[in-house]
């Protein structure tokens, strides 16, 4: 009985104390969100100098939601980027150029970033995010009223007014929140 | 009390890298300017300019740094299309602000040819920078 007893309070003790070991297994926590990314999101990329360089005028888009195609025309247009002077100096523009090119959504193996390789053939709409067919299908459903006549939103290019975890590339439904409106479920 | 002296002296020294820091980057571009004819920076024809509207082609067909940057560069601005924030301009409030001579030339770039439709000359760069290092 005594013999018994003792062992199930080792056994209620390893079980206890292994519960931070299996939760504190950051392995395979960054595998379950890589693999949560690999279907709902993008790569998710560290580039000091691309995030300074872009994201001081717009959250720096990650690289895998357009084709090489369209980052390049982006690139060699900085002087008017969209109404906007975003010029970079010689050195900064040809690392961000091969950042851009290296991780560009047709060389990724991300499934949303495939989807996002097709872009549209009229213009400027190919050099936007927001102009690709894949992007223009998962928002067609959304309300004006919520998006560019939301103060807090007011673009379809602020992704992470409503996407909460764009800047950490993951764009997942469950993680949608509009302002001043809630979830969205489609 | 041994602990008290250290934070001083370390909360000392980092502010006053800072300032030199601050100093250092804007000293070094008015010389730049000085040498480009600018001698004479002056603080209020800064003001003046930064308060000038441009007209414009385009969306917004009325530019000036304000449209950014707003009246008061105590206060954070907004990016005029995207909305994102930027921070104040004013030196006594954001103490990176006017630290880097790269990023400054980078800025007034961009940001010349966007509002004035040219760059800007070297004295207007320096009477911008001395109006904004004194806020």
């Amino acid at each position: 009985m005594k013999v018994t007893a003792f062992i199930s309070v080792i056994s209620i003790f390893i079980g206890v104390a292994g519960i931070p070991l299996v939760w504190g297994d950051s392995d395979k926590h960054e595998k379950w969100q890589e693999y949560s990314r690999r279907s709902t999101g993008v790569a998710l990329l560290d580039n000091p100098v691309y995030q300074q360089e872009c994201g001081d005028c717009h959250m720096a888009y990650p690289p895998g939601l357009l084709p090489v195609s369209s980052w390049s025309r982006i690139m060699s247009g900085l002087e008017d980027h969209f109404g906007d002077n975003a010029e970079l100096d010689k050195n900064t523009h040809t690392e961000i150029s091969e950042f851009l090119t290296k991780h560009s959504s047709d060389k990724s193996d991300y499934r949303r970033s495939r989807r996002f390789t097709v872009v549209s053939d009229s213009g400027d709409a190919g050099m936007r995010i927001t102009g690709t067919p894949y992007f223009l299908h998962e928002h067609d459903e959304i309300p004006p009223k919520l998006v560019e006549g939301n103060k807090e939103v007011n673009s379809f290019s602020n992704c992470n007014a409503c996407h909460r975890y764009a800047e950490q590339a993951s764009f997942r439904e469950q993680d949608i929140l509009i302002p001043g409106f809630g979830r969205w479920d489609d | 009390m041994k602990t008290a002296y250290v934070f001083m002296t370390v909360l000392t020294l980092l502010s006053t890298n800072v300032a030199v820091a601050e100093s250092t980057a804007v000293d070094e571009l008015l010389a730049v300017y000085s040498r480009q004819g600018a001698t004479a920076p002056d603080a209020q024809a800064g003001k003046e300019l930064w308060l000038r509207k441009f007209p414009a082609k385009g969306k917004i067909d009325e530019r000036s740094c304000s449209t950014c940057h707003g009246v008061d560069l105590r206060q954070a601005g907004e990016h005029i299309r995207t909305k994102k924030l930027i921070e104040p301009m004013a030196p006594s409030v954001n103490a990176k602000s006017l630290t880097n001579a790269r990023e400054i030339r980078k800025w007034f770039k961009r940001n010349c040819k966007w509002t004035l439709d040219r760059e800007c000359t070297a004295a207007e760069k320096a009477n911008l920078l001395v109006y904004i290092k004194q806020q």
